[in-house]
């Protein structure tokens, strides 16, 4: 197939087809940032129901599914698929590359993710979400205790999760062996950096949940026995399977995020990165460590005092590569010449906030005196200082500084400014206090709580910060429609690194001859040397593309169609779905595909009016 | 961001010195040795916390403002590789103050493992239900529901069982949380210095009923401690008045089945929890005032006034036999 | 990159990493294995925590058939052996004899899977069940995660066999060929770990 017979097709199944790893990563944000809405909703329900003592806006049952899907939503569904998007869109842009290692992988990953996150909201309206905490603990998430808004939770998290998995193993590939000439592995960019090491943690880390999800999956539908203590069951082995994938993924999620304030305190203070080769290394030893912590999230549950101390001293050592980063990301800005773009406020503001979430790391690491913070609102505060204060702000910041590339115009800069400040305030108001609510003798996950016990008015100054955070998002909405006739520039922002180098819109194979990366920061280091252009590797000759399949969708159907007859006990439904992803396997395994060129004239065409 | 940055670990320090929140429920204010241990501690970590966030707000406040791009500055700034010396710095620092707040949390991690009895220590069975407590003391062969007696200055062992989910036992006041797990029995101590009535709550999410799962740690002194034991084992006694003997029938009729009084009635599988000193609670179904209405509506309307519990309506009962009945559990008392 | 057809003359020495497509795949499944790898130990280690947890029904000691399950263990690791002396034929050049080993090795894997069918019908007739205590589920779940994965290997090399009878061998096939060996290898070494320590664990007590 040539080119010229691909753009005859209609833009809707150009999408739905597409292993184009930029359209791919387009896809993920959309998604991504259509999850993060519907999470931050059930987040403003739930602090308006705690918005004043007893309150009941909605009714605890209610209020259990929120909390639930709040937080599943936004690990799984919002912060995840996100990170995947930016990962997908800038990654091979930074290493020099064409496209990802398995462009077929990649787009399976994105449906796959889709369905699964599509099947778990779909719960709301056949019988109420699941109710259990997004950690679904045995036995309350169990077929005794919990209705089918657990069998949605069991499968389409495991649907998603392959998908994950898929995602990261096609990264970890991409970065090894399709990167540019010169671009040794000590000369990546961090985000790539970053996004290696994640990848990593979700090849070792997600397949502990895959586990933990079939093993609930078969107790619920099959009736086998692991968490039913009257079998001779144990259900605290859940847990350690929960937490050998759960604690690595807060690290997952972490370190692409470390990975975008690294390029953006960079290029907004005009510096290479401080102590470059020491930010990998703290990297690697951060998702090292990430494995090795686990069992801090159950200190109470009864494993005795030498297995606490051991992973609270194995916790606690995990400041230190944080440490080293939060140094060196200061020393990168010490003699800058720092410009105080939106993106770069969020990079500037993540450093108090991530700070005060890792000292508040710390004190929980502390066994001891976790067993006051343990499952309060302190934990809450923790956790959202860390995701939000780091995650979070890690998206908005490879938002506004990657979203001429991605998008094609440049976001409104005092749209942009009142969007951060007020969620700034709005998120420290929110959870700061939160803090103290838990040593006040808050638990985490109540409905409600009875007027008189102190409560009542940091309760209320929480909501007031949520309702902060609520309009800032709105004001980025806005910023979105309004800005989009503000065409972007190829490099708006003085970069330092490929994604820079390429034209915007960047076209389909990114690279028009293969650049050649001499230093760290290629572009930069080009620009330092007077030089326009980057050099290339190859003369300018036609490029191998890989088609487009539908089969990733249909796989993914495949596999959504049989949750429902699993969910439902109707097997031959399953039989159906599991036969359409497994027919589809088997013809992509034996079709041979080898893809098309992009003629030269092409390509020629394109450089004329890029 | 910068004077907010500045402030935040300041009000820290300002809400730790108040201690705020309720008396008696508040971990900031604690109440005996295991949650005082556990506060020191916390407020060791949080001094140490707060040397590095001083350091690091104080450079990043100084970086911030030094090296702001001012208007027609368009050098570029040197590109420096980075430091040796500083990255040392930065390592070992962290390592020892690290150390500092490691070794007292490993001594007192075991510290508060040691659940060895000494020659005064009770030792009280927990076990927690959908959305109720039971508080078994096996050397006084004793069941009590709800309210936890103990005696004051004695070492209290704790040992946590759970009949149905997860649920987790804390009284912050006292001492910290430890989860009761079907299948297998936790052990924590605790130990209260002063009488007084201490809230307790569970901690661990364990269905709609979660957030109004609350208890009360009575301590009193052990004489009357002693006085509470002997008396909750003796057999129910007679009714004070003859409508409280007319509720006795109806409670005998209604309620002996999942209730016991004087260790008589009650189902260890389904039943609910034991009734012998109601009289004497603070508050009915773990959150209600205790009051004459309330004891009615729960009695009539359980399911709407805590959702997720157990226990059957008793609408049926008419006026006279719930004012019967009210005056009857009124009167269980074990400490007049 | 994968040009189809060439002549076994002009492959070079290693086919299945000649291309860039080749050779990323050949690091993916290497990644893929090491997922794998956390997938069984974390049902080992459930397996480990539950094996005792039999609720009055059969235990280890009273059922497993050691006898049975050495002659698959026999049975499994010959067909390791026939799958490495496919890969040598490939590399020979050899692709009607790397067809050969490859059928005797699904044919192994047949024979393996029916006797673990067998053997599970046995249990089951003494009354351990998937659901007759967390030792039951526990069991039958590791060793039936690990059955389903030697299914799925033979499915795929079958598909394989099917797919490239007359083709000769290519560039495209050979990482095929060459994975699909890889896959073989891990369901044969996890299977050792099964035997030791579901069997002989179990047998010891």
């Amino acid at each position: 197939m040539s080119n010229s017979q691909a753009l005859k097709k209609s833009v809707l199944w150009d999408w739905l087809t597409t292993v184009d790893h930029k359209k791919i990563g387009i896809m993920y944000l959309v998604a991504g940032a259509f999850f993060f809405v519907l999470g931050g909703l059930e987040a403003m329900i739930i602090r308006a129901q705690l918005m004043f003592p007893e309150l009941n806006i909605v009714s605890a049952q209610a209020f259990n599914e929120l909390i639930t899907m709040h937080g599943t939503t936004m690990i799984f569904l919002a912060a995840m698929p996100l990170l995947f998007g930016f990962m997908n869109f800038i990654v091979p842009l930074q290493i020099g590359a064409r496209d990802v290692a398995f462009p077929f992988l990649n787009s399976l990953g994105f449906w796959l993710f889709l369905f699964g996150g599509i099947l778990l909201n779909l719960s709301w309206f056949f019988g109420g979400a699941p109710d259990a905490g997004w950690t679904a603990y045995v036995p309350l998430s169990s077929a005794e205790y919990a209705g089918t808004g657990l069998d949605y939770y069991v499968l389409g998290l495991q649907i998603s999760g392959a998908g994950t998995l898929i995602g990261g193993i096609n990264f970890l590939v991409t970065i090894i062996t399709m990167r540019a000439p010169g671009m040794t592995m000590m000369k990546m960019p961090l985000f790539t950096w970053s996004s290696f090491v994640s990848s990593a943690l979700i090849l070792f880390a997600f397949p502990a949940l895959t586990v933990g999800l079939f093993l609930l999956m078969f107790e619920r539908l099959f009736g086998a026995n692991y968490f039913i203590v009257e079998a001779g069951g144990n259900v605290v082995i859940w847990q350690h399977l929960f937490w050998i994938f759960g604690h690595p993924e807060v690290y997952i999620l972490i370190l692409p995020a470390f990975g975008i304030f690294s390029e953006v305190l960079s290029t907004f203070s005009k510096k290479r990165l401080f102590g470059y080769s020491a930010m990998v290394f703290a990297t690697l030893i951060i998702g090292f460590l990430g494995f090795m912590v686990w069992a801090h999230h159950m200190f109470t549950v009864g494993m005795g005092p030498v297995a606490n101390a051991i992973f609270a001293v194995a916790t606690m050592a995990i400041a230190v590569p944080t440490g080293i980063k939060i140094f060196n990301w200061l020393f990168t800005l010490w003699g800058g010449r720092i410009k105080f773009t939106t993106a770069n406020l969020f990079a500037l503001g993540f450093i108090p906030s991530f700070v005060l979430g890792g000292v508040t790391g710390v004190m929980l690491a502390t066994s001891a005196a976790n067993y006051q913070f343990h499952d309060t609102y302190f934990v809450v505060a923790h956790f959202h200082y860390v995701i939000i204060g780091g995650v979070v702000f890690g998206l908005f910041a490879g938002t506004f500084y990657w979203w001429p590339k991605i998008f094609g115009y440049m976001l409104n800069e005092t749209l942009g400014k009142w969007f951060f400040w007020l969620f700034f305030i709005g998120f420290h108001l929110t959870f700061f206090v939160q803090h103290f609510l838990g040593l006040m003798g808050m638990p985490r996950r109540v409905a409600s709580y009875l007027d008189g016990q102190g409560l009542n008015d940091l309760n209320f100054i929480s909501t007031i910060g949520a309702f902060f955070m609520a309009v800032a998002f709105v004001i980025l909405l806005v910023n979105i429609f309004v800005a989009r006739n503000d065409k972007a520039v190829a490099d708006p922002w003085d970069g330092r690194t490929l994604e820079w180098a390429t034209p915007t819109p960047v076209p389909e194979y990114n690279f028009a001859q293969t650049p050649v990366a001499r230093e760290l920061d290629a572009l930069w280091y080009e620009k330092m040397q007077g030089n326009k252009k980057l050099p290339v590797a190859e003369p300018l000759g036609e490029i191998h593309m890989p088609n487009g399949s539908i089969l990733p969708i249909i796989m993914s159907l495949g596999l959504f169609i049989a949750s429902f007859g699993f969910i439902y006990a109707t097997y031959w439904v399953s039989v159906i779905g599991l036969g359409l992803t497994l027919g589809c396997m088997v013809v992509r395994s034996v079709k041979e595909d080898h893809g098309y060129h992009i003629p030269v004239e092409e390509i020629k065409q394109d450089k004329e009016v890029g | 961001m910068k004077q907010l940055g500045k402030l935040l670990p300041l009000t820290a320090i300002i809400f730790l010195l108040t201690g705020c929140g309720e008396l008696n429920l508040t971990a900031l204010d604690p109440q005996g040795p295991v949650a005082q241990m556990q506060l020191s501690l916390i407020k060791l970590s949080l001094y140490i916390m707060i040397i590095v966030i001083v350091v690091v707000f104080a450079i990043f406040a100084y970086v911030l403002w030094r090296y702001r791009e001012k208007p027609g500055d368009t050098h570029i700034p040197k590109q420096v590789e980075g430091s040796k010396t500083l990255e040392i710095i930065w390592t070992t620092i962290p390592v020892l103050l690290l150390i500092v707040l490691a070794v007292p949390n490993v001594m007192d991690t075991f510290t508060l493992a040691n659940v060895e009895a000494d020659e005064n220590s009770i030792t009280v069975k927990v076990t927690a239900h959908q959305f109720w407590w039971e508080f078994e003391y096996p050397d006084h062969n004793v069941i009590a529901g709800q309210d936890m007696y103990i005696p004051t200055d004695t070492k209290i062992i704790v040992q946590l069982e759970a009949s149905d989910v997860m649920h987790s036992f804390w009284v912050p006041a006292l001492a910290g949380k430890q989860d009761n797990v079907p299948g297998i029995t936790n052990e924590m101590w605790l130990e209260a210095e002063h009488p007084g009535v201490y809230k307790g709550k569970c901690t661990e999410l364990c269905g709609e009923g979660h957030w109004l799962m609350d208890f009360r740690v009575i301590a009193v002194e052990p004489d009357k401690f002693d006085k509470w034991a002997t008396n909750m084992g003796e057999p129910e006694q007679e009714p004070a008045t003859q409508l409280a003997e007319t509720g006795r029938e109806v409670f005998q009729a209604s309620c002996i089945a999942c209730h016991a009084v004087g260790g008589v009635g009650g189902n260890p599988v389904a039943g609910g929890p034991d009734l012998t000193n109601f009289g004497e609670r603070e508050v009915i179904a773990g959150f209600l005032e205790f009051n004459d209405e309330n004891l009615e509506k729960w009695l009539r309307y359980p399911a709407e006034t805590k959702p997720g519990n157990t226990m059957p309506a008793f609408n049926h009962l008419d006026d006279s036999e719930m004012e019967a009945l009210i005056e009857y559990m009124k009167g269980l008392k074990v400490l007049d | 990159m994968g040009h189809a057809q060439h002549n076994t003359d002009t492959l070079p020495p290693n086919p299945e990493k000649a291309t860039l497509e080749g050779r990323n795949k050949f690091l993916a499944f290497w990644f893929f294995l090491g997922g794998e790898t956390v997938l069984f130990a974390s049902l080992f280690g459930t397996y480990l925590g539950l094996r005792n947890g039999t609720a009055g029904g059969p235990t280890a000691a009273e059922i497993f058939d050691l006898f049975l399950v050495f002659i698959m263990t026999t049975i499994l690791l010959t067909s390791s052996l026939t799958s490495v002396f496919a890969m040598l034929a490939m590399k020979k050049g050899n692709f009607k004899q790397m067809l050969v080993w490859m059928w005797v090795t699904v044919g192994l894997g047949v024979a393996f899977l029916g006797l673990e069918i067998y053997e599970f019908y046995v249990y089951v007739g003494y009354g351990l069940t998937f659901t007759t205590s967390a030792f039951g589920s526990a069991f039958y779940t590791l060793v039936g995660f690990h059955g389903a994965h030697v299914a799925f290997g033979i499915g795929w090399i079958v598909t394989l066999l099917i797919r490239y009878r007359k083709s000769g061998l290519t560039l495209t096939n050979a990482p095929k060929f060459y994975l699909a060996s890889l896959y073989w290898h891990f369901i044969d070494v996890v299977w050792v770990f099964i035997f030791t320590v579901v069997y002989l664990m179990g047998i010891g007590g």
